[in-house]
């Protein structure tokens, strides 16, 4: 019993570095970086987020899931002698030596307003919103600049045909980061259109399931109510009961 | 000057993995089974929940004697940012019939349906501490629970719930989820999110851990993502204002019922003030708070504000004493410690395996129980591998699940963790993957009735930031189901609710008076104050020589 607590200690110690920030005595490597021109040595093993914060940083903008999924943390860098600008998330993005960033954490575009349940199912729609899809100039700079990997361009040129299936699947690891927007010589952004083909897409392109309509049904005729008024109504001791004779469903 | 890495690992870590690699097809068709209920319990004493420490009564408010965590307690316990003397009530910035705090799928599906039932756009205000979408939501990989086939039946879905969460939840709120859980679907459907399906047009529907259905809808590994931008941009189309960066950190009252809030800018640091006829609370969760010292899968604002604000306005709160730790957050490398892997990744074959390459756990025992194995096998059998930063955790054998399911299924399946590893020189398909516990869910928090209502007239609740519905243990995927559905009813009941109210109610901070009172009753000096709004990561050497100038 005695070393419980000890575990639990251990745990949350091992753990510091991560729940309450890095401490200076621990650090085997450093990296020189340059926050918008400014050099700080901060140690090699942290992203560019838990970087900046070793700086000093109190972010309030550029970040929100910290964990690759949100897109609040759109970063742009260029690596000492290096002449490419490189994009990536702050969060995700391990720091090297000699990196300047600057984080762009909104981009300015104006998402196109419609109603998704009056659209038609054909290119006119895209085109009626976002008619500036018909200058992309396949210069493939999207693709480059997007941290989830995905083809930009190829979802870009998709919704020019109408090809909704095709948008939707190039489409639908985007997490909104704006990265390929701010990049484009065009001033598509990319990720409005992506947004507006795979709705469209999961509206029209896929049918709803015949399972779901039925069970929809049997709850409109309140086909579950005398079950499920019986279990609302049951002891602690009766769900006991039920929940160990639950049979599980085959593989 | 850095030392050798090979496929994303150091030298002997990698050297470790050799042993993963060589038990692999021993353990392909041997799976250690399920614990007793002896088992379970002797396994247990190692939770955090259940460890010794970490805990206290309640020294105020509505639950007083309630035990809950020291860090829940510290913050209930804590102070208000502002006093009555420092902010003007006389005049309000925004005068919405309905105030949402926070717009993860909670405040969203409330927006949204308040407003589909007749609540003009204008008369709506969603706020949000960070970005509309910058939430819990948005992480959700593994899916939503629905019961919409046949064998299954919302029945089914009440008692697996129920039984999840010890059968502490509230019964009629397990009703309103399950036999609202297909028309959530529906409603998906209609406004175009994509939901897997199967070749014959069925949704794919996957197992979860404690249910005896499968019953686990998703789209792929980003399901929360997919829902929340799909909601997001219905929410925007219909106008609704949504303001950003602008936490609220008071709930205003007329001395009882709720009737706005103070809202503070994150920014500049001004204050605005809402009058409001209703207030749904959809403030999501608390992994922030690092319970016990844990790493955690939640976004960077799930730091508890929502219960903070609520309780000390008189809500009462519910099963505020458990906190679910996911068995498998990443243990390594050092840049994604406590990030989530999903479960579905042992219901698709994964095992966690010791150092010697031994599986030493069934890989679906229900949350709790896993992730105490893990702990036990780490800190008590000493059988965990040690990373270079000190932290200890067991490999989760990931090559399995394509030896399992065919060349080529992580890639369909798990394109997001597989990309989170990429980008730290790691394949997921060839290498195992290092695994610790991490703090996941707020499992309590604002008790609600089936209408979303809390004990406070005028105060909703929805999402995460509400109690009742998992009682002490929530199950995989009923989650985000329970954030729509009851994002959903909030929505529909204050649209009803503010037709009833002709105006505004007084704007007053009297509430803290009354709480500021018991705290100095129980003794507690002023040397703590909430909500907290953010966690505090700066680094020790550059905090120790700031200076406040402006
Ligand atoms: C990594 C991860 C994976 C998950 N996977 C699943 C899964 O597979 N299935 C499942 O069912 N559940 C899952 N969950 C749980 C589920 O995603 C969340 O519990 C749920 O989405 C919470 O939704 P919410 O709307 O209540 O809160 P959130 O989505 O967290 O939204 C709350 C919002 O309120 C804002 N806010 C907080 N405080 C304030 C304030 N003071 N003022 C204004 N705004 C404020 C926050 O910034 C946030 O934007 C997962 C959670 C995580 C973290
Ligand atoms: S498509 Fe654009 S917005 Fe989406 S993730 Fe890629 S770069 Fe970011
Ligand atoms: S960056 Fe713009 S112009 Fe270039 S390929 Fe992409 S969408 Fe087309
Ligand atoms: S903070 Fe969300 S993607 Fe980086």
């Amino acid at each position: 019993m005695s070393n419980e607590k000890s575990v639990m200690e251990r745990i949350a110690e091992a753990n510091k570095p991560v729940t309450a920030g890095v401490d200076e005595k621990d650090i085997k490597h450093w990296v020189t970086i340059r926050i918008m021109g400014k050099a700080y040595r901060v140690p090699s093993d942290l992203t560019i987020l838990t970087a900046m914060e070793f700086a000093g940083y109190r972010f309030v903008r550029g970040v929100g899931c910290r964990q690759g999924f949100c897109g609040a943390c759109g970063t742009v860098y260029r690596k000492e002698g290096e002449y490419k600008l490189k994009t990536g998330l702050a969060c995700q993005t391990r720091v090297e030596d000699g990196m300047y960033l600057v984080q762009i954490p909104f981009s300015p575009a104006q998402k196109a307003i419609y109603d998704i349940k009056k659209e038609r199912y054909n290119v006119s729609t895209i085109l009626k919103y976002y008619p500036e899809v018909a200058k992309c100039v396949s210069c493939n700079t999207c693709t480059k600049a997007c941290p989830q990997d995905i083809e930009v361009m190829d979802y870009v040129q998709a919704a020019l045909r109408g090809n909704y299936e095709k948008v939707a699947e190039t489409s639908f690891d985007c997490i909104r980061c704006g990265l390929c927007a701010m990049r484009c010589p065009a001033e598509i952004v990319q990720y409005d259109i992506g947004q507006l083909g795979r709705r469209m897409y999961g509206r029209y392109g896929m049918d709803k399931p015949d399972h779901l309509k039925i069970r929809l049904k049997e709850l409109e005729e309140k086909k579950f109510d005398p079950e499920l008024d019986k279990l609302e109504k049951a002891t602690k001791e009766e769900l006991v009961k039920f929940y160990a004779a639950r049979e599980r469903e085959k593989d | 000057m850095a030392e050798k890495y090979i496929d994303g690992y150091p030298e002997y870590m990698h050297k470790l993995i050799q042993k993963v690699h060589q038990t692999r097809a021993k353990r392909k068709d041997f799976v250690p089974k399920a614990l007793t209920p002896e088992g379970r319990e002797d396994v247990l004493q190692f939770h955090p929940d259940y460890a010794k420490g970490g805990k206290r009564n309640l020294m105020v408010g509505l639950n007083k004697g309630d035990i809950v965590p020291d860090e829940i307690a510290n913050l209930l316990e804590a102070y208000p940012l502002i006093e009555k003397g420092d902010i003007d009530l006389s005049k309000a910035d925004y005068s919405p019939e309905i105030l949402i705090i926070g717009g993860g799928l909670a405040g969203t599906s409330a927006a949204i349906w308040a407003n589909e039932m007749g609540v003009k756009a204008e008369n709506i205000l969603l706020t949000n501490k960070l970005r509309h979408g910058d939430a819990n939501s948005i992480m959700a990989e593994g899916g939503t629970q629905a019961a919409d086939r046949e064998p299954d039946s919302p029945a089914k879905h009440f008692i697996d719930t129920i039984g999840g969460g010890h059968f502490t939840n509230k019964p009629d709120v397990v009703r309103a989820l399950v036999t609202d859980a297909p028309i959530i679907m529906d409603w998906l459907c209609e406004l175009g999110a994509m939901l897997d399906r199967e070749e014959n047009g069925e949704f794919t529907e996957k197992w979860g851990g404690g249910t005896s259905v499968r019953r686990m809808h998703s789209c792929k590994d980003y399901t929360g993502l997919e829902e929340l931008r799909v909601l997001k941009d219905e929410f925007t189309n219909r106008l609704i204002p949504s303001i950003e960066h602008f936490p609220v950190i008071e709930l205003l009252t007329d001395g009882n019922k709720v009737t706005g809030a103070v809202l503070w800018n994150l920014e500049t640091g001004e204050y605005k003030i809402v009058k409001s006829k209703a207030v749904i609370m959809a403030t999501g969760g608390f992994g922030r708070l690092h319970i016990r010292g844990f790493p955690t899968t939640n976004h960077y604002g799930a730091t508890y504000d929502g219960v903070v604000l609520a309780y000390r306005a008189g809500a009462k709160l519910i099963d505020a004493d458990t906190v679910q730790y996911h068995p498998t957050g990443a243990a390594y490398p050092v840049q994604i410690i406590g990030f989530l892997l999903t479960e579905k990744l042992r219901a698709t074959g994964a095992q966690p395996v010791n150092k010697d390459g031994e599986a030493f756990v069934f890989p679906l025992e229900p949350r709790d129980v896993e992730a105490s194995a893990i702990i036990k096998e780490c800190y008590v059998r000493e059988n965990g591998v040690i990373t270079p930063t000190g932290l200890r955790g067991v490999w989760l054998d990931t090559p399995l699940i394509d030896l399992k399911n065919g060349e080529g299924f992580i890639d369909k399946s798990f394109p997001g963790i597989k990309r989170m590893y990429e980008r730290f020189g790691i394949d997921i398909r060839k290498n195992p993957v290092l695994i610790f516990p991490t703090l996941h869910y707020q499992n309590g928090g604002i008790e609600i009735d089936p209408w979303s209502h809390t004990s406070l007239e005028g105060l909703y609740a929805a999402g995460e930031v509400a109690g009742g519905i998992h009682g002490k243990n929530r199950l995989m995927g009923n989650s985000t189901l329970g954030t729509m559905v009851f994002g959903r009813r909030a929505g529909i009941d204050a649209a009803k609710f503010v037709q009833t109210q002709k105006s505004w109610g007084k704007l007053t901070l009297d509430h803290l008076d009354v709480y500021v009172q018991m705290l100095k009753a129980a003794n507690i000096k002023p040397e703590r104050r909430a909500p907290i709004i953010l966690p505090e990561y700066r680094g020790k050497a550059a905090l120790a020589r700031m200076i406040d100038v402006f």
